[in-house]
């Protein structure tokens, strides 16, 4: 496997953002509300994420490294300002329903995480790969858990009605508890398959070990406990 | 009089009503990630309630003086980064100047509450629903009271659940999303005050 086709495996299934690091939790439990937003906020993101990894990537040696956070913090902050723009111009519905969360896009730690981590370490050519499989393994995350909230929350996938009409869709679900619930279901159903038990040698990579928020996130808190005990 | 009863509203609003962690989902990194002892978490509550008070005041006046006039409005999200950055670290040099103890005990959370999206989300939401310096500042605070009144007592809950005997798949973050959850739902009653 090339490096190309290993960042976005890594990106997809190995660290994947949301079920196994745990990163970027924000959005993820709150657009998730339907399959349409959950697939506007991942494009978005993923997006923002290819750009300031390339960009981060081509200025890695021109930044000194004292302003290295500040400097990484206006690229993506620009980056996100472009996109809300674009977004405000072309798809104003989208953008109502996602609100303060896409300018929120720059302090997802997934971004600043992979800038740090990855971007800033690395080429050209893997960090672009490495966006593209962070941003799609984010995206396809967020839409997991969205297609359950909403096919149980409101028996439709993406607004078409897909359950049969007897169905009694469980409106909590939908609301801001069913966020947390179904994440945890579905961490739970992983955890009892032996999917994450991986997490914490993944940790342990460099994943969080260059993460601005590493002091701030789950994952690396966990992992850090773990180095202690 | 008026005036007085509609502040109280927006506390209320904004630490119960539309708590800004179970409802909103903002800092939710924090929330899960440093909540596994009550008194790191009320320390961590303690710095948030600072930081978001007076970043929303700062916001707000540069939002008004500087970016409204001059129509500048698009680049609010770089100025807010940036100006609570920059708060972060001003703050933590004073206090450090000036309050050894509050520095001794809010410290170490300070340079962490950059990357908390609760302090940006506030700054923008002001924005949006348009209020004004004394509603921005009195919002803020009722959101980080919010913020702490939820990560104390998720604390609260973890370490009572440290004690039990769970299965395994549960471990870790399944059981603090479930307690997150069941706080929602309980929280969820407060949304027929408003």
């Amino acid at each position: 496997m090339n490096t190309s086709m290993e960042r976005i495996y890594n990106g997809i299934v190995k660290e994947n953002p949301v079920f196994i690091m745990m990163l970027g939790m924000c959005p993820c439990l709150a657009v998730t509300t339907s399959v349409t937003n959950a697939l506007g906020m991942g494009v978005s993101t993923t997006a923002v994420l290819i750009a300031s990894n390339v960009i981060i990537s081509l200025v890695r040696k021109v930044i000194p490294d004292e302003v290295r956070l500040p400097a990484e913090i206006v690229i993506v902050a620009s980056l996100v300002t472009v996109v809300q723009l674009i977004m405000q111009a072309f798809f104003t519905a989208l953008n109502d329903a996602l609100g303060v969360y896409i300018p929120l896009i720059v302090v997802n730690c997934i971004i600043l995480g992979r800038a740090e981590a990855y971007a800033m370490k690395n080429d050209v050519v893997p960090s672009l790969f490495d966006g593209i499989g962070m941003g799609l393994g984010f995206t396809i995350g967020i839409t997991i858990l969205a297609f359950f909230r909403e096919l149980l929350g409101a028996g439709t996938v993406a607004g078409f009605r897909v359950m049969p009409s007897f169905y009694q869709p469980i409106d909590m679900l939908v609301k801001a508890p069913g966020a947390f619930l179904v994440l945890g279901v579905i961490i739970m159903v992983m955890n009892a398959w032996g999917i994450s038990s991986r997490q914490a040698e993944l940790v342990s990579g460099d994943g969080c070990v260059g993460c601005a928020a590493k002091d701030n996130c789950a994952a690396c808190e966990k992992k850090e406990e773990e180095v202690k005990a | 009089m008026s005036g007085n009863t509609s502040l109280i509203l927006i506390i209320i609003s904004a630490a119960l009503v539309n708590n800004v962690v179970l409802s909103q989902f903002l800092g939710i990194c924090s929330f899960l990630g440093v909540s596994s002892q009550i008194k790191t978490s009320a320390s961590l509550g303690g710095a948030v309630i600072f930081v978001i008070t007076i970043a929303s005041a700062v916001a707000n006046l540069l939002y008004t003086f500087i970016l409204s006039p001059l129509g500048l409005d698009y680049l609010q999200t770089i100025v807010f980064i940036l100006v609570i950055a920059a708060l972060v670290q001003i703050v933590e040099m004073f206090l450090k100047k000036t309050s050894p103890g509050l520095y001794q005990a809010l410290g170490i959370f300070l340079p962490l509450i950059t990357t908390n999206c609760a302090v940006l989300g506030v700054a923008l939401n002001n924005v949006t629903d348009g209020y004004n310096f004394i509603e921005s500042v009195v919002s803020g605070f009722g959101t980080a009271v919010g913020y702490t009144i939820a990560i104390v007592l998720l604390a609260g809950i973890r370490e009572s659940i440290d004690e039990s005997d769970l299965p395994s798949p549960v471990k870790g973050a399944p059981i603090v999303l479930f307690c997150a959850a069941l706080m929602g739902i309980a929280f969820f009653g407060f949304s027929s005050l408003s």
